[in-house]
């Protein structure tokens, strides 16, 4: 049997399962820009905060992702909460980083006339800071984004969602039929995806940025 | 300068009066403090500049009436309100503010930013359209052209326009300027102290201005505050005063080489008594013999030969009339004039250009008087003595 055939005859299953995979990467994703974001904006001003935010999150990814997740089930047990968990701190590196990047990288200039001509703290933050600091943060997400793709396929090892199952069950059962196919189907799907999601940051990108500083 | 710049009338008077008292800033972990017991007034509708050299306090001292910087004691008054009992950001909204980098927010357009200030206090919509449109006229930037264009499509004059503008927006009484006209070119810079001082004619805002070139600190202020460490005042006093007379070492320092020189840059020639009857002149048509006698019955060697709506054409030596039919093309072209607008600086440059005497004209280039070195020096002596230097 060909990998189309075995694609065709098996789509509900592996469209349900991609699109449980690219709804649980966003989401987590999403989790990770929200904790990001907020991690950046209290650390942004102090060097040291900086620093330190920084090389946690660092050290959070070099942790190996099985491990990671070998170590959270006896925690929080089977299932999807491993997963989330897991995945959501993988994608604070690149988001942290990029949200004090793009954050002091304001023109002080530009800050200080927003705090000169009476907007208060939050206002320069939400109308002008994180305005411009926008692109970075995208771009850190966009890059979480990619790397929780392939991530999440580990997450089938903790029994969690998407299309690490297929391609987990397919390598188990390797040389019995159709465990190439599944395998396969399983990792060509998520390289696939992930190139859509890009392409869909892209998208937000073009749609988000402001004019103004658009390159 | 092309414009009469006038005084503001008691009427066009917008600004508020700032006092400070004994306001000091002092940094945490520093021993001695960045300000200390800083006491002055600042006049209503005044253009107060603040000179002095780096790291002297002036910009903390600016930026404590706005609160940018919070002082460590003293207090500060604005048209008699308590500035360090009001909620910083409402205070800021009614105080312009604009700073050397111009600071526009890049992601917004030109209206936009202008808009920012109007739209915090809530204004209604059409309001600040009207507003926006109004600042974009008021600072020379066709409104149809610049309003929708964005921050980085501007020149570096624009730029710090549209930062004029947007201080102005909400018309504080007060405005703020840390040097906004630091980081442009000479020409640029030279036409936007124009502008401020033709702005500031007919608006009448009160103006801190904080710079570290004192020839702008001449141009510009009603009043200048020399700034010695520790934002101490060295002197306080109108640029007149300042020039001819330096209270110290340090000011006098500060003014620099050619005190007298800038002197001359305060006054126009209509303030002062320039001659009407010291230049012989005469008409285009006149006969070159007659011209002659008149030379000689007054004791002259040079006529100056007008046309027909007596504007000053050439200067004729009694020596080139011998022998003359008419005096059409006798003698040397003028080469400078200064009008009643012009400064001192100009008349001295026409003088020496011209050789001893330049022609004073009037709006229509007709001949009123002529200049010479004894008026310029004896204005300047005349200063200076007022000043009892």
């Amino acid at each position: 049997m060909s990998l189309w055939q075995y694609v065709a005859e098996r789509w509900d299953r592996l469209s349900l399962q991609a699109w449980l995979h690219v709804s649980g990467v966003v989401q987590c994703t999403i989790l990770a820009a929200i904790i990001g974001v907020v991690v950046g904006i209290m650390v942004y001003r102090s060097p040291a905060g900086s620093a330190i935010a920084t090389a946690l999150s660092s050290t959070i990814l070099t942790i190996p992702s099985f491990a990671l997740l070998g170590l959270l089930i006896p925690i929080v047990g089977l299932g999807v909460t491993p997963s989330v968990i897991a995945l959501t701190l993988y994608g604070l590196l690149p988001i942290v980083r990029n949200t004090i990047v793009g954050l002091s990288g304001v023109d002080p200039a530009v800050s200080d006339a927003a705090k000169g001509i009476g907007m208060g703290r939050v206002g320069v933050l939400t109308r002008v800071e994180l305005r411009l600091a926008w692109p970075a943060i995208l771009t850190g997400m966009r890059v979480a984004a990619q790397m929780l793709m392939g991530i999440a396929v580990i997450a089938a090892y903790a029994k969690g969602f998407g299309l690490g199952s297929e391609v987990f069950s397919g390598l188990t059962r390797a040389g019995s039929a159709n465990s190439l196919n599944q395998a396969l189907a399983g990792t060509l799907g998520v390289v696939v995806l992930a190139l859509i999601l890009d392409g869909i940051f892209v998208l937000i990108s073009r749609l988000t940025v402001p004019r103004g500083i658009r390159d | 300068m092309t414009e009469t710049i006038e005084q503001p009338t008691e009427q066009g008077v917008s600004g508020a009066e700032i006092r400070l008292e004994k306001v000091t800033k002092k940094y945490p972990n520093t021993s001695a403090p960045a300000v200390e017991e800083f006491t002055m007034t600042i006049p209503a509708g005044k253009v107060v500049v603040f000179v002095g050299p780096s790291g002297c306090g002036k910009t903390t001292t600016m930026r404590m009436i706005n609160r940018m910087v919070e002082p460590t004691s003293g207090t500060i008054t604005i048209d008699g309100k308590d500035a360090l009992h009001i909620d910083p950001d409402q205070l800021r909204r009614t105080i312009g503010y604009a700073i050397q980098q111009a600071g526009l927010f890049p992601h917004y357009t030109v209206a936009q930013n202008i808009g920012v200030v109007p739209g915090l206090l809530k204004w209604d919509k059409k309001r600040i359209a009207d507003r926006v449109d109004e600042m974009m006229e008021l600072v020379g930037l066709d409104p149809a052209t610049f309003a929708h264009r964005l921050p980085r499509q501007l020149s570096g004059g624009q730029q710090q326009r549209v930062g004029v503008a947007r201080a102005l927006a909400a018309d504080p009484p007060v405005l703020l300027m840390d040097e906004p006209f630091g980081a442009v070119d000479p020409i640029t810079r030279g036409n936007l102290q124009d502008e401020l001082m033709r702005l500031q004619a007919e608006l009448g805002k009160t103006i801190v201005f904080v710079t570290h070139d004192f020839d702008e600190a001449v141009k510009l202020g009603d009043k200048i505050a020399v700034l010695g460490d520790r934002s101490s005042i060295q002197q306080y006093d109108t640029p007149d005063a300042i020039l001819a007379n330096p209270a110290n070492d340090t000011v006098a320092g500060f003014v620099g080489a050619g005190a007298s020189l800038k002197q001359l840059t305060l006054t126009r020639v209509r303030d002062v008594d320039y001659s009407t009857d010291q230049v012989l002149a005469v008409g285009d048509n006149e006969r070159p013999a007659v011209v002659a006698e008149k030379l000689t019955k007054s004791g002259r060697t040079y006529a100056l030969v007008l046309d027909a709506r007596r504007r000053p054409q050439r200067w004729v030596h009694v020596r080139e009339l011998v022998g003359k039919q008419s005096l059409d093309g006798v003698g040397r072209p003028v080469g400078d004039t200064v009008s009643t607008q012009s400064t001192l600086q100009d008349a001295l440059e026409a003088i020496l250009t011209e050789g001893g005497c330049a022609p004073v004209t009037g709006s229509r280039g007709e001949l009123l008087g002529s200049i010479d070195i004894n008026t310029v020096t004896s204005v300047i002596a005349n200063v200076r003595e007022e000043h009892g230097a």
